[in-house]
């Protein structure tokens, strides 16, 4: 929230800041009465009571006018804030992506061109994208600090927000509403890119990868139909890997995406997610071997 | 033939030992509102150690990124269970256990309303909670969080018996709160001694009536929601399955309907704690009397109209969220008055630093804090950045812990030597407040910024990501700091109760009425009562020459 990476979040920042000023001038005055008073009239041996004053009408009525004046301020600011920071939604737009929260992982649709992935939002730079929050679950919060405010995925209802940087790069967010054992990794990452590149994503995403026909890789595509894997992982009970070996993390976020992690948690994700849908299947070295080649050739 | 001698209290002995016969049986049975008060006192700060004890595993999981100390099946209960406990068997009997003491006392009364709907308040809590702790041995504890959301709360998706422990422990807790309301209400309205109008009760007794009625009309959409949980969870009903036509957002309604005017539930008799302790320690009147009275009822009302500022990002739609946001920053403003109240007080007074008057004092400035943070939640869009982050859970227990534990901490200094008749050592009490100011403020201010930079709460490890170790690593030290100075707080009641100072019936030089009696009083209270002519009879008694009735007051 600190580094805003959009005219949302920077509205937001901006009027944080601003409260932040009022509330430290006010903490002070507070601390430093506090602390006046403290000193100032502490009881000396010897002194008998103090004069008795019972209250002072015209002092009530000045401090409750003084903060209400400077609560109507913040109000006016807040209304418009909240316009700038969460601009409104023409009625029949269509989304330009979907955001679906799952336990434990996000998945991300882009219903315009059709790519399907997980957990990693690609995004044009500098266009605003409206972007439709949904659950199929229990409640999940979407949270990227770095772009503006948050939205509840709430199964059975769909929220909308707009999605827009204004600089290249990856901005971290994370699920904000308590959803289970897991909430902890159900992270999202933004991968905010130049409109060219993010055009070469989407093509790429849409063409099926190239999974050589020999060796591990082909011996991997066999495994993931046999064992199942395939069912899970495309009727939304796990996330879709046709791409994944193109994806920067692992489990939502647990683990950098490398062979070497996703033998781990090939090898037994109930220990690398504990609680995650994800059975341990038992695989053997040679099986985790070569779904490890065709995951990470899934690019 | 013997007949049995029914349970007739000892009139010499107000509060009876265990170790003699009868000692248990005279407790269980007792319908005398100082040992019921009791009694929630102590079942709280039990509690307390518990949910101190859950807090420190949660804080030693969250010292380290990545770390494995415990499962998150583990620290998903563990944080359910420290809100829950922290709350509902902490925060809320230990201040009615204080009312339950005090009122009968400060307005002159003998006994509640009644007794006996007094013992069963505390009976019922004291059963709800332990049935809420059986949970761990039933097979799980609740894992869904204080406010359990559904549907995660459903059956579909909490599948261990936790969350029916916790929605009928509740039910209980509900039940014995709402009784003890109700009691309390007609306490105050119809068992003051002659002189005593509503004009001229200590401002405790103010809030607790003012709390009272909260009770009374907050507690019932709790109640209400928790049946429905359990008729869905137990007899497959669909309240708030959206899957089969329930609605998961009935719940948040109903939850915080509640859940807010609970906030001020669990402040404002510690606010009228700290308008006792300042006043006596600064040996002046409270200043503005009606202004700080008027404000509390103001609050009342507006704690049912501000809670939708928990689901601004919902996506209830602006205009929604722009009325709940404008009422809560209202709010703010008699809360405000308070605070400039409490410091005119002192200003001017001899004060009189013990330490019962350090955490008074210092309550002014953590619950300040914990006060404005709340206002940038009342402002929608730093809601809608912040909340559900760690800011939030500095904020409120910047509110709960530095608001209201160090008011009851100034309360239980205070009121001690009433009720035990004797002091509690000032040496400890002086250890006791500096690791508590100290650990406190190492524990929780971090998180302000942990939040700000986007760690999400009730998360139970995070990310290595630059500083997110560290500042945490601060907080789990802070909370270290502040389970050594509970410690010397027991230390300080055990010693002190066996050889502190004997207190004497008015150590403090008070005015108000509990004060007018010995410590511990006797089973009826008073042997007599002064005559009551002002708000501070005992002012009176020792002023004759400037005598407040004569200011009007």
């Amino acid at each position: 929230m600190f580094n805003p990476v959009s005219s949302q979040a920077q509205s937001i920042t901006n009027l944080f800041n601003l409260t932040m000023l009022i509330a430290a001038v006010i903490l002070l005055l507070v601390t430093g009465l506090v602390l006046y008073v403290s000193f100032r009239y502490r009881a000396r041996p010897g002194e008998g009571e103090p004069r008795q004053i019972f209250g002072h009408r015209n002092l009530e009525i000045a401090w409750t006018a003084a903060p209400a004046m400077l609560l109507a301020v913040l109000a006016g600011l807040t209304l418009h804030t909240m316009r700038l920071s969460d601009p409104s939604i023409p009625s029949q737009t269509q989304p330009d992506v979907v955001i679906v929260g799952h336990q434990w992982w996000w998945e991300v649709r882009y219903p315009k061109s059709g790519v399907v992935t997980a957990n990693e939002i690609h995004l044009p730079v500098g266009q605003k994208l409206l972007a439709q929050i949904e659950s199929a679950d229990v409640i999940h919060s979407f949270w990227v600090p770095q772009l503006g405010r948050k939205m509840d995925a709430i199964p059975g209802h769909s929220n909308h927000l707009w999605l827009q940087t204004d600089q290249p790069g990856i901005y971290l967010g994370t699920c904000a509403e308590y959803c289970g054992t897991e909430h902890a990794w159900m992270r999202i990452r933004v991968i905010a890119q130049p409109p060219g590149d993010f055009e070469a994503w989407q093509q790429a995403q849409l063409q099926s990868p190239q999974i050589p026909s020999e060796g591990d890789a082909a011996k991997g595509a066999q495994i993931f139909q046999e064992k199942t894997c395939v069912v899970c992982h495309t009727n939304g009970i796990g996330p879709d890997l046709t791409h994944v070996g193109s994806r920067d993390t692992l489990a939502a976020g647990v683990l950098e995406n490398t062979p070497t992690n996703m033998t781990k948690w090939l090898k037994n994700p109930q220990t690398v997610k504990p609680g995650s849908n994800m059975p341990n299947f038992n695989l053997s070295d040679a099986e985790i071997q070569a779904l490890t080649a065709y995951l990470e050739a899934s690019k | 033939m013997t007949y049995p001698i029914p349970l007739v209290p000892e009139t010499s002995k107000p509060l009876p030992s265990l170790l003699e016969p009868e000692g248990l049986l005279s407790w269980v049975a007792s319908v005398d509102h100082k040992q019921i008060g009791l009694m929630y006192l102590l079942a709280s700060l039990a509690f307390f150690l518990v949910g101190g004890l859950e807090a420190l595993l949660m804080r030693i999981q969250l010292g380290t990124p990545n770390n494995t100390f415990l499962s998150p099946a583990a620290y998903n209960q563990i944080f359910t269970m420290h809100g829950t406990t922290m709350i509902f068997l902490v925060v809320v009997p230990m201040l009615v256990g204080f009312a339950t003491y005090l009122v009968p006392l400060m307005i002159g009364a003998r006994d509640m309303a009644f007794p006996r709907l007094n013992a069963f308040s505390f009976w019922i809590f004291l059963f709800g909670g332990l049935l809420l702790y059986y949970s761990f041995i039933a097979g799980g504890a609740p894992d869904t969080g204080w406010f359990s959301y559904a549907p995660l709360s459903e059956r579909a998706y909490s599948t261990s018996t936790g969350l029916d422990y916790w929605a009928l422990g509740l039910l209980g807790v509900g039940v014995g709160t709402v009784a003890g309301g109700i009691n309390l209400i007609v306490t105050i309205l119809t068992r003051r001694i002659p002189g005593m109008n509503l004009r001229r009760v200590p401002l405790f007794v103010w809030m607790v009536l003012v709390n009272a009625f909260i009770i009374l009309f907050a507690l019932p959409p709790l109640n209400a929601a928790l049946v429905m949980l359990l008729i869905d969870r137990l007899l497959n009903a669909h309240f708030f399955t959206p899957a089969s036509g329930g609605s998961p957002l009935m719940w948040q309604h109903y939850f915080w309907a509640f859940g807010h005017p609970e906030v001020y539930i669990m402040i404002l008799p510690a606010w009228g704690m700290i308008s006792e302790v300042i006043p006596v320690f600064s040996r002046k009147p409270i200043f503005g009397y009606e202004f700080v009275a008027g404000s509390s009822v103001a609050i009342g009302f507006l704690s049912f109209a501000v809670y939708a500022h928990h689901m601004f990002t919902v996506g209830l739609g602006h205009p929604f969220d722009f009325a709940f946001s404008a009422a809560s920053m209202l709010i703010a403003v008699p809360t405000g008055i308070k605070i400039f109240n409490w410091i005119a007080t002192m200003w001017g007074g001899r004060i009189r630093f013990t330490t019962s008057m350090l955490f008074a004092a210092s309550f002014l400035i953590m619950f300040t804090i914990g006060g404005i943070t709340g206002v940038t939640f009342a402002i929608v869009p730093i809601d809608w950045q912040l909340t559900d982050s760690y800011y939030v859970v500095a904020h409120f227990h910047y509110v709960l812990f530095g608001g209201t534990l160090f008011a009851v901490f100034a309360g239980i200094y205070y009121w001690f030597p009433k009720m035990t008749g004797r002091l509690l050592s000032e040496k400890w009490g002086k250890w006791h407040f500096w690791l508590t100011l100290i650990g406190f403020n190492l524990t929780f201010f971090v998180q302000h910024i942990l939040g700000i930079i986007g760690m999400a709460r009730r998360a139970y490890t995070y990310p290595d990501l630059p500083g997110w170790g560290t500042m945490n690593m601060i907080s789990t030290v802070g909370a270290f700091v502040m389970g050594l100075s509970v410690l010397v707080f027991i230390w300080n009641i055990i010693v002190s109760l066996r050889r502190g100072q004997p207190a004497g019936d008015n150590p403090w030089q008070a005015w108000t009425l509990e004060w007018a009696t010995t410590s511990p009083p006797p089973v009826h209270n008073f042997d007599r009562l002064p005559p009551v002519r002002s708000r501070r009879p005992l002012w009176d008694l020792a002023h004759p020459e400037n005598p407040d009735w004569k200011h009007g007051k």
